[in-house]
């Protein structure tokens, strides 16, 4: 088996089977990730580069890890300290990497649709690793990996979603890949940081969080994106905080055992507070590492699906 | 299951007929048994022993024989299942991405003795993917190799310490090796087209 594509543009284009390969085999690539020689020669000679235009430390690191375990020769790319200062195109950028025959190119842009332009011109596996306020997917399979090691299954439990859904990727992503594996999902967040016409993605829609919270399996708080942020969305950052900020007292509304996520990197005290975030129930540092192993599983899957140009 | 459509997929383009059954259930038993013994024989007692079993029928064969040590030298070896598909020198060759399994083995292999175990030993590939796993696992005082059925064509200086049946095949033939544990029966036989 293999998976039936030769990019990773977003979640919607997989079927509940194929991210169940992806979370079995990153099952088996976990245990390569606990070893003390963490190295195994499956993408020997194959080369791998990661093109990054938005600054990122945990996806980057994590793609440029799992390629390193795996054997494959990784390459980065920053738009900061590339051609793209001197003006160069994505288009002229993809066409110059071409030329370098790379088997797998992961790309973040601020861009919606700038991983699927890439893939049309590259005969290299590319893989999305953020594009604009569009998709995720490697950070949903990630969360999805995690709950399904921490409940045991998929289907039929519930997550909340919480915070600025408007401007989140992850929150996108993870809609459509919980939605394929049977998860149900609700969405919260002040209404001018939920999208006109969101509950047409199937979620339910709450503006208050402790009715949002109240009985769900697992909450995952989203990062409240100032650098997105047009001015006017909200009145302060201390109001947004106390009506959407997850703290231990208002936990007091959610299950005991409910699971807490962050896709990270975290603004303690805006959107979840630093002992919830340390807590027991937090998953955030599982979420990192369980990361890594989905990361190595999609690029041993894609590695074999694009060709060589 | 994707895999088994993949396999269902193979096994349609080359119809496969049963030839000859070569082990029915009391030869595989008597096959075990005797490995046991050489094991025992050969490494004086049982003391740094461990198994580790290829996945998938690798491992049942290895369970197999460490419950046949435990009569013989009152002593279980451990048991620990190793997956060689990130080890293969074919993964540029075979199209899609074969499926990675867990490599299981929840004990350190160094300074052991180690009995490497799998059902049918052919061109040597995946043992020698599988020395290259276990190094990267630990450094074991010795590694040895026992497999139910020695088909013969070799592509690598490889051999077995223990061998339940040698059986002279050709080419176009396959040795299929079920065991109750997975297939809910126990016999070897020789396919053909």
């Amino acid at each position: 088996m293999g998976l039936a594509h030769k990019d990773l543009l977003s979640i919607r284009e997989l079927t509940s089977d194929e991210i169940r390969l992806i979370l079995d085999t990153a099952e088996s690539m976990k245990e390569v990730a606990r070893r003390d020689i963490k190295k195994v020669p499956a993408l020997r000679g194959k080369t791998m580069i990661n093109l990054f235009y938005e600054s990122s430390t945990r996806t980057r690191t994590s793609f440029e890890i799992a390629g390193k375990w795996l054997s494959a020769d990784v390459i980065n790319v920053s738009a900061s300290v590339s051609s793209v200062t001197k003006g160069e195109s994505l288009k002229d950028t993809g066409l110059t990497l071409q030329a370098m025959h790379p088997d797998i190119v992961v790309i973040r842009h601020p861009a919606a649709g700038a991983a699927q332009f890439l893939a049309g011109r590259l005969t290299a596996s590319v893989i999305n690793a953020g594009d604009g306020a569009h998709e995720h997917p490697s950070q949903a399979l990630l969360d999805l990996f995690t709950i399904r090691e921490k409940a045991g299954r998929l289907e039929g439990l519930k997550a909340a979603i919480i915070g600025d859904i408007a401007h989140s990727r992850v929150a996108r992503s993870n809609i459509h890949g919980m939605h394929r594996m049977g998860i149900e999902v609700r969405v919260a967040g002040p209404r001018t940081m939920l999208p006109r016409f969101i509950e047409r993605l199937g979620v339910e829609v709450f503006t208050n969080l402790d009715r949002a919270i109240a009985d769900v399996d697992i909450i995952m708080m989203l990062r409240l994106q100032t650098e997105r942020q047009q001015a006017g969305l909200f009145p302060s950052l201390r109001e947004y905080s106390r009506l959407f900020g997850l703290t231990a007292e208002r936990l007091k509304a959610a299950r005991p055992d409910v699971l807490i996520m962050h896709p990270g990197p975290m603004n303690r005290g805006v959107e979840i507070a630093p002992d919830v975030a340390d807590g027991p129930y937090s998953l955030i540092l599982n979420q990192v590492e369980n990361g890594l192993a989905v990361r190595m599983a999609l690029l041993y899957l894609f590695a074999g699906s694009g060709q060589t140009g | 299951m994707v895999r088994g459509f993949f396999y269902v997929l193979n096994s349609m383009a080359t119809e496969l007929n049963e030839k000859a059954q070569i082990l029915d259930p009391q030869a595989i038993q008597r096959a075990v048994t005797r490995i046991a013994h050489e094991i025992v024989e050969r490494n004086n007692g049982t003391e740094h022993l461990v198994l580790i079993g290829l996945r998938s029928r690798g491992v049942d064969l290895a369970r197999r024989i460490a419950k046949e040590l435990m009569l013989i030298a009152g002593a279980e070896p451990p048991v620990g299942a190793l997956d060689v598909t990130l080890y293969r020198d074919d993964l540029d060759k075979v199209g899609p991405q074969p499926v990675v399994r867990k490599t299981d083995i929840p004990f350190s292999i160094n300074e052991k003795q180690v009995v490497l175990v799998d059902d049918v030993l052919y061109t040597g590939r995946t043992i020698r993917a599988a020395l290259d796993g276990l190094v990267d696992l630990g450094r074991p005082r010795l590694i040895q190799l026992a497999v139910l059925v020695d088909r013969g064509h070799r592509e690598l200086p490889i051999r077995a310490d223990y061998v339940g049946k040698n059986v002279p095949t050709s080419r176009q033939e396959q040795i299929q090796v079920l065991l109750t544990e997975e297939d809910g029966e126990d016999k070897v036989v020789i396919m053909e087209q």
